[in-house]
């Protein structure tokens, strides 16, 4: 990876997360949009995150890929507790307990 | 409206956001971590940290970037994790949009998934609150969160390979994200969109630069924009 490589991505990925945040808010104020593009917009976050993190979850960088009992234990409280609690706090909290006790237990990391 | 009542939301806000810190720790050390161990000077971290001021794609690119990946899939991967952001922007505007210009540019740079979550979740809650108590709540949800991400990089380049393994700070971003998508499975929509996401993600594991991630997000978006709209027919019929 050259300087160069490194500052341009800086910058570009900078000025473009910052004008798909600025976006809505600052362009369209008060007004309303469309409503086609309000149905996708509602489900871009349920489609990017769990995309995002089931190979992480499935096969952790740190076991080399392998499936890991501590992590996907982990992944499976944080997410239970999340969808009958709508707590994210309390997801994260047992999530992570789980994630430690399970590592302490496992005696593997 | 006092200013004493300003005042108030935005502690309440702040109260609000706090515990978020749990989150925000781990997962900005990890990223000091990880970029120093890729070869970044900590002057390059920590400006990706305070200029791109997002976890999941700085993660994401620096991942591709590791990879040799040419410039333009470093950038559309990482701004297409980022484009669940327009979502919040879009709704942020419901809320904030007759906000003044530069308060608005500000929100847009501070805002994350935390404080977006928390903030609307407010709104939502109590939908007779003026506009100043909006921007005020929103501030005080963010100040514990946005700004401990840059110094949670920075303790993560100073301490380094000092941090033991066993706190396995790398599995901070998966909990982080499961905590977050969880509360959102509110319909049959959501779920469906979320599963398509899972499964083609995994599917295109294999194909180079995490394209499987951007083939499995457009996708899964149109299935859940499909599917809502389906439901209403049903609904209506």
């Amino acid at each position: 990876m050259t300087a160069t490589y490194i500052w341009a991505i800086i910058i570009v990925l900078g000025v473009g997360t910052y004008l798909i945040r600025f976006s809505f808010l600052g362009l369209i104020g008060g007004k309303d949009l469309p409503e086609w593009v309000l149905r996708h917009l509602r489900y871009t976050a349920v489609a990017v995150l769990p995309g995002l993190v089931a190979p992480l979850v499935l096969w952790p960088a740190a076991t080399g890929g392998e499936v890991d009992p501590a992590r996907l234990s982990a992944a499976l409280v944080t997410f239970g507790v999340g969808l009958l609690t709508r707590n994210v706090v309390a997801a994260i909290t047992l999530g992570g307990a789980t994630l430690f006790g399970m590592v302490w237990l496992t005696g593997a990391y | 409206m006092s200013r004493a009542t300003q005042k108030s939301y935005y502690w309440i806000g702040f109260r609000t956001g706090l515990p978020f810190l749990l989150v925000v720790m781990p997962f900005g050390m990890l990223f000091g971590v990880v970029a120093t161990d890729a070869g970044f000077t900590s002057v390059q971290t920590m400006a990706f940290s305070s200029v791109v001021f997002a976890g999941a794609a700085q993660f994401t690119a620096l991942q591709l970037m590791a990879e040799d990946a040419p410039f333009l899939i470093v950038v559309a991967t990482a701004l297409a994790v980022n484009l669940r952001m327009a979502m919040y922007s879009a709704s942020l505007a419901m809320w904030l949009g007759r906000a003044p210009l530069w308060k608005r540019a500000l929100i847009a740079y501070v805002n994350v998934d935390q404080s977006y979550a928390v903030s609307m979740n407010r709104f939502e809650d109590v939908p007779d609150l003026s506009l100043s108590q909006r921007i005020a709540f929103f501030f005080g949800a963010v100040t514990p969160v946005s700004p401990m991400w840059v110094v949670a990089t920075g303790l993560g380049i100073w301490l380094g390979d000092t941090i033991p393994d066993w706190m396995a700070l790398d599995f901070a971003v998966p909990i982080c994200f499961l905590a977050i998508i969880a509360p959102m499975m509110r319909t049959l929509a959501h779920m469906v969109s979320a599963v398509v996401s899972i499964i083609l993600a995994l599917v295109f594991s294999g194909l180079p630069y995490n394209l499987g991630l951007l083939v499995a997000a457009a996708v899964a978006m149109i299935v859940g924009a499909q599917i809502e709209l389906w439901m209403h027919r049903r609904a209506q019929a």
